[in-house]
């Protein structure tokens, strides 16, 4: 990945179809990329009242945030290398600063603000509307290269990026 | 921990959390030894290729179970808000059942810390494991 990436709207339906439509679960949890950029990506899970954690209050359950979280990691380690590699997280710590106001939905934005041979070092926040204004932070250690089977959403990643960059 | 311990049915205390049937989460009491199991399902699948559970579900049964064990150590209804948690992966998720113990390593009168550790078929060889800080409501919160 470099400066020659491109988010159009082409790219964003590419992404998503890629990353998120071949993940059962992100589709159980109806969740969308909102934005994606060079090491960096957004997304957005709608509130649900299946995510309840507390019936008394409608606040969603923090496994929510981790899961939604922990995705948003794994995609920004994925936009952060030239060629998108088969990773899985290592650790992940998650601080929860306040609940999610029930009924709004939850944003998410990470950035993989390092990557080695074989680490990857992400960051990430939940959030309603202000990033300032945060849910939840994270902090989080992926392995690439975790294992030799390409997922076909990463193989169909790589082919999609690759002509990116040609066509620059 | 608590010397009246009143028994209470587990399974009653997470159908008051949506999100703990929607991960197809139940508890197997045997005494006061309690595992919680999550049942495979398609949409835990993170990975089709592997295929693997995904990452975020096991995290949110391990903080689920963190919870369940809680709220029978203590014995309030009141559910534990977590304030921080880490979960190391330690092997991918297969698509099968799940299984996860608790241990309260410290309970005070505001902040308990937990352990839990999650595995499949070979207890011996676990998936995952997290530790985090729970935020207990004291009785005064609770019934405001």
């Amino acid at each position: 990945m470099s400066a020659e990436f491109k988010m159009t709207p082409e790219t964003m339906m590419a992404l998503k179809e890629m990353l998120i439509q071949h993940v059962p679960h992100m589709r159980a949890l109806g969740v969308e990329i909102i934005d994606a950029a060079p090491a960096q990506a957004w997304l957005r899970v709608p509130y649900d009242e299946r995510f309840i954690g507390n019936v008394e209050t409608g606040v969603i359950h923090g496994g929510v945030i981790t899961t939604v979280l922990d995705n948003t990691c794994g995609m920004a380690v994925q936009l952060a290398m030239d060629e998108p590699q088969a990773i899985a997280t290592l650790d992940l710590r998650i601080d929860y600063m306040k609940p999610a106001t029930p009924g709004l939905a939850l944003t998410t934005h990470a950035h993989c603000y390092k990557t080695t041979r074989n680490i990857a070092f992400v960051r990430g926040t939940a959030y309603h509307t202000d990033i300032d204004d945060p849910i939840a932070s994270c902090v989080g250690t992926f392995m690439i290269g975790a294992n030799r089977t390409v997922p076909t959403s990463v193989a169909a990643a790589k082919a999609f990026m690759a002509k990116q960059k040609k066509e620059g | 921990m608590t010397d009246a311990k009143t028994p209470r049915d587990l399974n009653a205390f997470i159908e008051g959390i949506p999100y703990a049937r929607f991960l197809g989460i139940s508890v197997d009491q045997k005494g006061n030894e309690i595992t919680t199991v999550m049942k495979f399902d398609q949409k835990l699948i993170g990975n089709p290729m592997l295929p693997a559970l995904h990452g975020g579900v096991i995290g949110a049964f391990l903080e689920m179970t963190a919870i369940i064990q809680l709220a029978y150590e203590t014995g309030s209804a009141a559910i534990p808000k977590p304030i921080g948690i880490t979960i190391d992966y330690l092997r991918s998720g297969k698509p099968v059942d799940t299984y996860a113990r608790a241990h309260i390593t410290k309970q005070g009168r505001r902040v308990a810390t937990v352990q839990v550790e999650a595995w499949q078929e070979d207890r011996s060889k676990p998936i995952a494991a997290t530790h985090g800080h729970f935020l207990l409501k004291t009785g005064e919160e609770a019934e405001s």
